[in-house]
């Protein structure tokens, strides 16, 4: 029989409750239905979870969570924070890429709980309210997705490139590594090769990300 | 009226991908959604002799743990239906595998690492039977069926292709291989079941609303009223998400025990084995032709794998019968019957490999005849269908190939493979030929004026990354004159009018047309001065007699150079030109990046992609996508799609052709073809990995 659940649910912390869509208008405002909500799980305690912090978006949210939750599975099932997308769970595809104190990181690698202390944030996070970032707009009008499904990790891989350049951190393609790199087309091809898109917008992807980080360097 | 359709528009549905708003399978959360997680089989063939799951039943937060032994009972499954996504999928209802990773638990916890680690903890012992696993030496499992999974003919049979081999002036007789394929789309299969009083709502990532329901809501023995399908956006398709899969029934039934929301998500590892592929064919290809390249015969025959539990027949050799003029001509499809996963479509069934080998046929012939492998495609240009002797509805592969050769640079290329050397890189250029079946099937659409100058459409098509809210914004905006933006597009709810979904390359054509004649309709309507709030019109499109008095095809040229590494044999690819004849664009935009992609799925089947079979376990190897190679951005340079101006009239009301596949289709072979002029190696089992290519360099 499957095992009683004795412990009792606790729903922790403020959660930022993205609204999910039905129909897609091509006027900017979007239909927000009520029968469709995004995931907000119930965060049950087992003996052995931990309590933590996790500050996402520029908000501070309290959690108790299995150890064994990652940073990926903790965004999605725990604080409702879909856009982060898993497409293989092992750091293959790049899917999950989110940015940690502004380095890019595929949040299926990392525990939530060793993320404490830093400054997490997600596709949800990088416009402007209504407005978009820079890199979202440029993807819009580049086309540079066709399924969407890998597009907010290549977003924000591309964002925390556009961070690695102004940082100088050279690559492997950087020929000479002393000099400050600049956002050519090979720079980005080989910067990016950490998120894969089967739809294969790669040419469109690089451009967009070309556009939206023209004049980015040191 | 403003021109809108055709027009390079952004995607409507863009910034809801962009900002993380778009709502996959996955995203739907409900209210306090739990866990599944599936348990598959580690034998190909035998039987279930017993399940101990008494240690993950007695894991924290599990729910449920259903095995064959006490999983609901459910409709049993048919070998052959009309459609055969709608037919029942019953879920651990037996101890018997018929493949290796068939789902033999699941596991329902509160969390999802406690779910995971349950079914981890499933422990099953099997009666181990003997399964028949290679594709070459299959025996009596070879099958020569009458069919292939589309209804045309497995055969054909025109003149006598030996005697013209015997009397060529050259003659070419090769095999080619292709190996398995998985779809590996970035999203990986996913389910989250809901049910409200006694409606179960399944949101799932499906390419085919209409066959879910069915299959669903028969699988559940649930009428179909009390059942909706919801698709709104799907994380790609590519043919492995024409069915449904176990997360969707086992999500449904999980919900109903357990009155919450379920979830089940297949890992990326669990897709290998659980969901379709594409099947690994041998090909042989003969071709005769006179010395000034007119071909004589066209042989082309094929041996295909297809699975023990259920059947699907690729009609590889199909497009062969269409393609090229010639008096003696064979075309054949045979399948092994092995206890594999079942094979499936894969963007393009058919054409796809089919053009892989043919292709590179094509261009061997033209260099033992020493002609341009363009001139020589020019000059075995049909007048009508070579078999079916009825006219091409439009046929524009002459004017594909001369502009592509033009803007290319063809006319800088030296036939001598190996001549052109640039430092360290050995450059080479090829050329292919693209042909894809175009199809139409029965849609229906609603339009609705929402208000005096707005209107919503409502369809219950997909949208898998093609375009398709787009295009139905810009066919409703240019019709009922009014401006895009005051388009509402619905899609991907099983409640609103049938459609056939997407698959086929069928989609955009069938659903536009449906769309188009419900918005012509409204618009007389309103043009006599009905409405305009509330004012509805439906719309249908069904195939013609056309689609019988006309062959009816899209076309394509490929141009692709490559450098091969004179000391190691690696290929880069460094440029990419189609150029392609679809009939009306219905978006210069989306259109062009579905070509593209098309392109590089090409690419990746001639450079990288192979799902590498254990014959001793009948299992797949490279389940996930840190072995299964597809492009990454590193791999792929400038690659550029043009299409021709052009209106199929025959084709649909809208004047288009399918071009979601038609990228694909020989794009491979232009690939293989440069490298062959690169640097003489012509290598006939795909993938074209360094090992095959080094001996030629030596």
């Amino acid at each position: 029989m499957p095992q009683k659940h004795l412990l009792t649910r606790r729903l922790l912390g403020t959660t930022a409750v993205a609204t999910a869509m039905t129909g897609v208008a091509a006027r900017a405002q979007i239909p927000q239905p009520k029968d469709v909500q995004t995931a907000i799980a119930p965060a049950p305690s087992f003996p052995g979870n931990l309590d933590m912090n996790l500050d996402v978006n520029g908000r501070q949210h309290r959690l108790s969570l299995d150890p064994r939750t990652t940073l990926l599975d903790a965004l999605r099932d725990h604080l409702g924070l879909t856009g982060t997308k898993k497409g293989c769970d092992h750091g293959q595809c790049g899917a999950c890429t989110v940015l940690i104190n502004g380095v890019r990181m595929n949040s299926c690698l990392s525990l939530a709980a060793s993320r404490e202390g830093d400054k997490i944030v997600t596709i949800e996070g990088l416009a402007d309210g209504e407005k978009l970032h820079p890199m979202q707009t440029s993807f819009v009008h580049a086309d540079a997705f066709q399924c969407g499904f890998c597009t907010p990790g290549q977003i924000c891989s591309a964002v925390g490139m556009a961070n690695e350049l102004k940082r100088g951190v050279p690559s492997a393609v950087t020929i000479d590594v002393a000099a400050a790199p600049t956002a050519s087309v090979d720079e980005v091809r080989e910067r990016m090769s950490g998120n894969i898109c089967r739809c294969s917008a790669y040419p469109n992807i690089v451009a967009a990300i070309l556009a939206a980080t023209e004049g980015v360097t040191k | 009226m403003a021109t809108v359709i055709g027009m390079p528009i952004d995607r409507i549905d863009g910034p809801a991908k962009v900002t993380g708003k778009a709502i996959y399978a996955a995203d739907v959360g409900a209210d306090k959604p739990v866990f599944g997680a599936i348990a598959t089989a580690t034998i190909a063939y035998g039987s279930i002799k017993s399940i101990d799951a008494s240690e993950a039943r007695r894991q924290p937060g599990v729910l449920l743990v259903w095995t064959h032994e006490n999983a609901p009972a459910q409709a049993p499954w048919v070998p052959k239906a009309e459609d055969p996504f709608a037919r029942p999928k019953p879920q651990l209802d037996s101890k018997k595998i018929q493949y290796y990773g068939q789902p033999v638990a699941l596991v329902v916890a509160t969390t999802f690492e406690a779910a995971r680690e349950a079914a981890a903890l499933i422990d099953v012992t099997y009666e181990k039977g003997e399964g028949v696993f290679d594709l070459e030496n299959a025996g009596k499992d070879t099958k020569t069926p009458k069919q292939d999974n589309v209804g045309k003919p497995a055969a054909s049979k025109v003149g006598d292709v030996d005697m013209a081999m015997r009397t060529g002036f050259v003659s070419v007789d090769e095999t080619y291989k292709t190996p398995y394929q998985n779809h590996n789309q970035m999203e990986p299969h996913a389910s989250t079941a809901i049910w409200d009083g006694d409606k179960l709502t399944v949101h799932c990532a499906v390419q085919l609303v209409e066959s879910a329901h069915a299959c669903i809501a028969t699988t559940l023995k649930l009428p179909p009223e009390k059942v909706e399908i919801v698709a709104e956006f799907i994380g790609g398709g590519f043919g492995g998400k024409l069915p449904v899969y176990g997360d969707a029934i086992l999500a449904g039934l999980a919900a109903r025990e357990l009155k919450r929301p379920v979830r089940v998500v297949l890992t990326r590892q669990q897709m290998a084995h659980v969901t379709t592929h594409r099947g690994a064919s041998v090909q042989r290809v003969r071709l005769a032709a006179q010395r000034d390249g007119t071909l004589t015969a066209i042989a082309h025959e094929s041996l295909a794998q297809t699975a023990r539990a259920d059947d699907f027949v690729e009609p590889i050799v199909a497009s062969t019968r269409s393609l090229y003029a010639a008096p003696n001509r064979f075309t054949q499809q045979r399948t092994a019957v092995l206890d594999l996963p079942i094979p499936g479509s894969m963007r393009a069934p058919g054409e796809a490999i089919g053009l892989l080998a043919l292709e590179q046929a094509i261009d061997e012939l033209a260099v033992k005849l020493d002609m341009d492998p363009i001139a020589l495609r020019l000059k075995n240009e049909p007048k009508d269908d070579p078999e079916k002797h009825i006219p091409f509805s439009t046929r524009n592969l002459v004017a594909c190939l001369q502009q592509g050769a033009d803007r290319f640079g063809w006319n800088k290329r030296n036939p001598k493979p190996g001549a052109n050397r640039q430092g360290q890189w050995l450059v080479g250029m090829g050329v292919a030929a693209a042909i894809r079946g175009n199809f139409l099937r029965k849609a229906e659409a609603k339009v609705t004026m929402t208000s005096a100058k707005t209107a919503t459409v409502e369809m219950d098509m997909t949208d898998i990354g093609t375009g398709s809210y787009t295009i139905f914004a810009q066919i409703a905006a240019e019709t009922l004159d009014i401006p895009v933006e005051a388009v509402t597009v619905k899609l991907g709810h099983s409640s609103y009018p049938d459609t056939p979904g997407s698959g086929g390359s069928f989609g955009a054509s069938s659903c536009g047309a449906a769309l188009l004649d419900a918005c012509q309709k409204l618009k007389a309507r309103l043009d006599k001065g009905e409405g305009p709030q509330g004012l509805t019109a439906m719309g249908k499109a069904a195939p013609g007699d056309d689609y019988k008095k006309y062959a009816q095809f899209a076309y394509g040229a490929h141009f692709a150079e490559v450098g091969v590494d004179a000391d190691t044999g690696e290929v880069r690819l460094r440029r990419m030109l189609g150029v392609f004849d679809a009939g009306r664009i219905l978006n210069a935009k989306t259109a062009r990046s579905q070509l593209i992609g098309g392109m590089i799925w090409g690419v990746s089947s001639a450079l990288y992609e192979e799902q590498p079979l254990d014959l001793r376990f009948g299992s797949f190897m490279s389940v996930d996508l840190a072995n299964y190679h597809v492009p990454v951005h590193a791999d792929i340079p400038s690659v550029e799609a043009a299409t021709l101006k052009e209106f199929d009239r025959h084709a649909n009301a809208l004047g288009s052709k399918g071009v979601g596949e038609l990228g694909i289709c020989g794009a491979g072979a232009a690939v293989a073809n440069a490298v062959y002029n690169a640097c003489g190696a012509r290598v006939r089992e795909y993938p074209i990995t360094v090992d095959k290519i080094l001996p030629a360099l030596s």
